[in-house]
């Protein structure tokens, strides 16, 4: 449940609290056993209606910069500027036939699509989108997260596997590929956060990255040398998790036609779709929450700007972030795939750990001690990189083209 | 609560037993993955919140994507064309089910049932402590276990090179 | 170093996407509805027919029907029927026209075979692409109406080759011309040559008879 505000300064302003306001002006008048319910519900209602919003525009969103990246306008047909693109692309996947092949495992192949949008919708629950507005808090929030999400590949597995089609099935194998090894450094990046932290609840890490070093410097865990490298981990192994491209093995559709989503159509398709977004913007979320700090302001003066704001504008960059990489990179091979997860990610998470762990152990350290401090933790993170990159890349070097002589 | 507690060991046993007699791998494996979930649910029903999470986690998310994996990749072994006769099938479920029995039933039966006692909440806090504090010996010997494990399995799976006379 | 060549590759694209809204050179796309297409002048897909004027094109249709065209076309999709009578054509020669001349542009496969073996430059390649119809007979069988346009289109289309065209023709007209003033001079001469034995004759006056007889001098008469 919403919180009740906390009597800081910014946190009285009228635009910070309207959220909160609202809530009780739509609640007020019920009894008070229901209250908590209706609050529930309008949370979980707000929550499916802005992240469904999103949804429809990071699609657009999405084509537009796609298009301009490969110098075309992309989607400008459908009112002003392709504004109303989303809605007729919903009406077209609405009014699509479902087919479902005769050979298919019925129960799982519907299943899959539902079962992956309610998995990664049910991670958004724990984010804290600005200052008191979460709408479940619990002590081990950022485990439940990665619970939920971990589950969903579980579901691009049932939909391969239902679709009796061998490129389904291939694309399920690689999800699950893609999944054992991408959980790994997933995981390993936030257990420092956690530690330097002190807290596996969302909300205790956002208030623990409040503040300014100097009044200038946020204290963001991404701002740190060890924050920097467990955010670098995080995000790659995010775009693996969300099968975004280069990591989109699973749905290859040079290899394998659509992946498992070959022999979906219509409105399973589009959930598919909504699953892979909303995935996405869970995952950004929690890379806010994390590395980004959260709802806070990047400057104590930019504070009258209300904190779900600040969220949201962190979110969409992270969102534009991962547009632009599916927009410049060339889809990894799966042996490319696991290799930069084992060889790279993982062992950079684990060296990782321990300079999270000397920096909260060192977190007294004031004066010239605090530069020693950054010094320290930079070295912890460029040596080790310098040296795996050295051995990911060894026998990789760049090519040298030979064209045949006439 | 009671009640709750029936639904739930409903939800976990039923796909259990449905697993183990259901004939296709695959789905026995997602039917265990219910299980699993449920036994998280009952977790986070008596208020063991980070065990839940955790057993989510590595159950739903880890362990599963394993099992389908190993089903995915093994091949299919004979079928033997005569199943067994029908009175050794029954004698070999009555051993299956007396063994479990004699195992679970002891921890059934003695255990006093007043469980329904107030649950101490033991808060994450307290919970890290102790699992870094006294109990340290005890994770980092499973730990230890764990990874012995894992080579082990390593070393069985390896393909043998000829040189070394193996006969894979 | 790892990570460069990915640095490079997002600074290539956002380039692009900064670019793209102030760089006519990186953002290249018309429009196309809204901005026709300038085609090439070499563009080509369908045949029509050449008329000299815009304001009588059945009139002045170049054809002749001599259905070489139809022959000729690999597929088969030019129908033509001969007209019964003749008309004058644009330089005033009686000559067939076609009663019936249609192209079905469902079939043709644009291979300007026909054009290049027609002996008139009667027919011409069109660059009119948008051609999209509901009905395959009604929208893309088309009628010698449809077929003809005037020869300012085909100067406007495909001008190098219509001034080409309209040299030629004017210098094979002055040939023409000019085969038939000789020829009309060799018989005015002809006459001459025969007075003599013509005056010989009694009775008959050699200046009345010859009139006559020969044709009228000078051209045939020009265009109508
Ligand atoms: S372009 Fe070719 S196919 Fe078309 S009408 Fe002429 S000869 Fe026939
Ligand atoms: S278009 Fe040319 S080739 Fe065809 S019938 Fe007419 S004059 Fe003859």
């Amino acid at each position: 449940m919403i919180l009740a505000a906390a009597p800081a300064s910014p946190a009285d302003a009228w635009l910070e609290r309207a959220p909160v306001l609202l809530r009780d002006a739509l609640t007020g008048w019920l009894p008070d056993a229901l209250r908590p319910w209706v609050a529930a519900l309008l949370s979980i209602a707000t929550i499916l209606g802005v992240f469904g919003l999103l949804f429809a525009y990071m699609t657009l969103a999405e084509r537009k910069i796609l298009g301009r990246i490969q110098n075309r306008p992309g989607p400008n047909r459908t009112g002003p500027f392709g504004l109303l693109q989303p809605f007729a692309d919903a009406i077209k996947a609405l009014t699509k036939e479902d087919i479902v092949p005769r050979a298919a495992d019925q129960v799982l192949h519907f299943l899959a699509p539902v079962v992956l949008v309610a998995l990664s919708l049910i991670g958004l629950a724990v984010i804290p989108f600005g200052r008191n507005l979460v709408a479940v808090e619990m002590e081990a929030s950022v485990l439940y997260f990665f619970a939920a999400g971990a589950a969903t590949e579980l579901a691009i597995f049932m939909a391969g596997w239902a679709s009796r089609n061998k490129y389904s099935l291939l694309a399920a194998m690689r999800a699950l590929a893609q999944l054992i090894s991408y959980e790994v450094p997933l995981l390993l990046s936030v257990v420092p956060v956690i530690v330097v932290a002190g807290s596996l609840s969302t909300t205790d890490i956002v208030a623990a990255q409040g503040g300014w070093a100097a009044g200038l410097w946020p204290h963001w865990h991404a701002l740190t040398p060890w924050g920097f490298s467990a955010f670098a981990v995080f995000m790659v192994a995010a775009l693996a998790e969300s099968n975004r491209s280069p990591f989109d093995l699973p749905e290859a559709e040079s290899e394998l036609i659509a992946g498992h989503l070959t022999e979906y159509s219509g409105f399973k398709y589009a959930l598919f779709f909504m699953a892979e977004y909303l995935g996405m913007a869970a995952l950004s979320a929690m890379a806010v929450t994390l590395f980004l700090g959260g709802w806070q302001a990047p400057l104590a003066v930019l504070e009258f700007i209300p904190s779900y704001a600040w969220f949201g504008v962190k979110l969409l960059l992270l969102l534009l972030g991962f547009i632009w990489i599916r927009a410049t990179f060339p889809r990894l091979r799966i042996d490319q795939l696991t290799r930069l997860s084992w060889k790279f990610l993982v062992p950079l998470a684990l060296v990782n750990l321990i300079n999270g762990g000397v920096w909260a152990a060192t977190a007294d350290w004031t004066g010239a001690a605090a530069v020693v401090r950054w010094f320290i933790s930079a070295l912890g993170v460029v040596v080790p990189f310098i040296f795996l990159a050295r051995s990911l890349s060894a026998g990789y070097g760049p090519r040298t083209y030979r064209y045949a002589s006439p | 609560m009671t009640l709750l507690l029936a639904v739930l060991a409903l939800v976990c046993l039923v796909p259990a037993v449905a697993a183990v007699l259901v004939r296709n791998l695959i789905h026995s494996a997602l039917l265990f993955v219910l299980a699993w979930l449920g036994l998280a649910v009952f977790y986070l029903a008596v208020g063991a919140e980070f065990i839940a999470f955790a057993h989510a986690l590595v159950y739903v998310g880890g362990v599963s994507m394993v099992v389908l994996f190993a089903v995915l990749l093994t091949r299919p072994g004979r079928v033997d064309p005569l199943p067994p006769p029908s009175t050794q099938r029954a004698i070999g479920g009555v051993a299956a089910v007396a063994l479990v029995a004699s195992m679970l039933g002891s921890s059934i039966f003695w255990t006093r049932l007043p469980s329904m006692e107030p649950i101490p909440m033991v808060s994450l806090r307290r919970l890290g402590e102790l699992l870094a504090g006294p109990y340290l010996v005890a994770l980092l010997l499973v730990g230890l276990i764990l990874t012995v494990a894992l080579i082990g399995g390593l070393l069985l799976a390896a393909p043998r090179r000829p040189s070394e006379g193996g006969d894979a | 170093m790892l990570g460069k060549g990915l640095l490079q590759g997002l600074a290539v694209t956002a380039k692009n996407l900064v670019g793209s809204y102030h760089d006519p050179a990186r953002y290249v796309t018309q429009e196309y509805p809204e901005v026709q297409p300038k085609l090439p002048e070499a563009y080509r897909n369908f045949p029509f027919l050449v008329s000299e004027t815009a304001d009588d094109p059945m009139g002045t249709l170049r054809c002749v029907a001599c259905q070489i065209c139809e022959k000729e076309c690999p597929p088969q999709c030019i129908y033509i029927e001969k007209s019964k009578d003749k008309k004058p054509d644009a330089n005033g020669k009686l000559q067939i026209y076609p009663a019936v001349f249609a192209i079905d542009t469902a079939v043709c496969m644009s291979c300007q075979i026909c054009v290049e073996v027609c002996p008139f430059d009667a027919i011409k390649m069109d660059q009119e692409f948008a051609i999209a119809a509901t009905d395959r007979f009604d929208g893309l069988l088309l009628n010698r109406e449809q077929l003809a346009k005037p020869n300012a289109y085909y100067h406007q289309i495909h001008p190098t080759e219509a001034s080409e065209v309209d040299a030629r023709l004017a210098a094979e007209r002055r040939a023409a011309e000019e085969k038939a003033r000789l020829a009309a001079a060799a018989k005015a001469a002809a006459p001459k040559a025969a007075a003599p034995t013509a005056a010989a004759a009694p009775g008959v006056p050699a200046a009345s008879a010859s009139p006559g007889s020969i044709p009228p001098p000078g051209p045939p008469p020009s265009s109508s």
